[in-house]
């Protein structure tokens, strides 16, 4: 599974890296996380505000950071 | 009835009874302020938050643009303007949210109005506001804050600066706006609640400071000691309000606390809001990540439209409030 962080590394950005870590190691599964910073790779994914999420290429959310459980939630659910 | 009697009540009683401080005393007025303001503002400031972080949950973003892509002059801007307090959007997402306007089409002023009107009309600026002067001069505030964002981007719209966009912007291709999923009323009630938790969290030091400031100056300094420097007879006290006002940008929560002494100590009105809007609305730091997509000129733009409508504002302001 790969699980993109978009964003331009601003804090909430950062947050939601730290959320998206803690979340995988949380579920122990076999998940890459990448930060994406390019504006043209974010802009590409349909995303206009950060941070958001993308769980093997699908937008799963955008322009907030979540708590810990709905990261894990939506994990889940992209398995 | 004032929802904050009570508040009053306890801070008297605190002032006078407990520490047995004299109503007449410098200090006893100084900590009684304190005492009453501190606990109302973080109240306020509490509720408002979740409320409009509620209100936000169903404004994402992706929705604006729709609204307005393709609109058009004057219509476009209004819409623009009272979508841009209402968008939830942090200045790190300035830059794909501007790109996003333009490539689905939003004109350029219209996207203007947009991002003039979201910092400036700022939800912590009203509810102090609310909490300090009322809510004749909070409403003043978003009027005005609407009037500047709504001309600014009609300006910037007729002056037709299309080619003072970086080229890049034109170039990229945005992805289709994927369908983020609704969210839930649990995850829109738990994202508010930490919203309150963020916001409070990071301003309440600036608060505590600037009423304190604010408690120390009502109680200390005589009432229109400052008149003589900055009252309505001094043409030149808006536009240095403003020049002061603009590196200021991260303590606006600290600010107007203090702004409200400064109205109290002979700042007029229009002197001390114009000041505040500087503050708000015009920041170094979004000027920064704005030159991303802007050419310098178009920033140069963006600030000298902005200053000019708050100066404006400030002198209505003078002229009619006393």
């Amino acid at each position: 599974m790969i699980v993109k962080v978009l964003g331009s590394g601003c804090m909430n950005c950062q947050k939601l890296k730290a959320l998206a870590e803690k979340a995988v190691q949380q579920l122990g599964i076999d998940a890459q996380i990448v930060e994406v910073k390019d504006i043209q790779e974010i802009m590409a994914h349909g995303v206009m505000a950060t941070p958001a999420l993308v769980v093997d290429e699908q937008l799963r959310l955008a322009g907030r950071v979540p708590s810990l459980d709905e990261v894990v939630r939506i994990l889940q659910k992209a398995q | 009835m004032d929802p904050f009697y009570p508040l009053q009540l306890l801070a008297d009683w605190l002032t006078y009874t407990v520490f047995g401080l004299a109503p007449a005393s410098k200090l006893g007025s100084s900590l009684d302020f304190f005492l009453f303001d501190m606990p109302k503002v973080l109240i306020l400031l509490a509720v408002v938050i979740f409320l409009v972080a509620i209100v936000r949950s169903f404004f994402p973003p992706e929705k604006t643009r729709k609204y307005l892509s393709h609109s058009r002059l004057y219509a476009g801007n209004v819409a623009a303007a009272l979508l841009g307090i209402v968008t939830p959007f942090c200045s790190c997402s300035a830059v794909p949210l501007f790109i996003g306007f333009v490539e689905s089409g939003v004109p350029l002023g219209v996207t203007f109005s947009f991002l003039v009107a979201s910092p400036m009309i700022n939800e912590v600026a009203v509810i102090l506001l609310y909490g300090l002067f009322g809510w004749r001069i909070a409403a003043l505030y978003i009027g005005s804050g609407l009037a500047i964002a709504i001309t600014s981007g009609i300006v910037i719209g007729k002056l037709g600066l299309e080619s003072w966009v970086e080229e890049y912007v034109y170039q990229i291709r945005m992805g289709e706006a994927a369908d983020v999923p609704e969210q839930t009323w649990q995850e829109r009630l738990s994202y508010a609640t930490g919203y309150v938790k963020e916001i409070v969290g990071k301003v309440w030091p600036y608060v505590v400071v600037g009423i304190g400031v604010g408690a120390v100056m009502h109680g200390y300094i005589p009432a229109d000691a400052l008149a003589r420097y900055a009252g309505p007879g001094n043409p030149f006290a808006v536009p240095v309000a403003i020049l002061i006002g603009v590196p200021l940008y991260s303590n606006a929560a600290g600010v107007i606390p203090l702004v409200s002494v400064l109205t109290e100590k002979g700042v007029s009105m229009g002197t001390a809001l114009a000041f505040m809007m500087a503050v708000v609305g015009l920041s170094l730091p979004e000027a920064i990540i704005l030159r991303k997509v802007l050419k310098p000129k178009l920033i140069a733009v963006y600030f000298g439209v902005n200053a000019v409508g708050i100066m404006i504002i400030g002198y209505l302001f003078n002229a009619v409030l006393h």
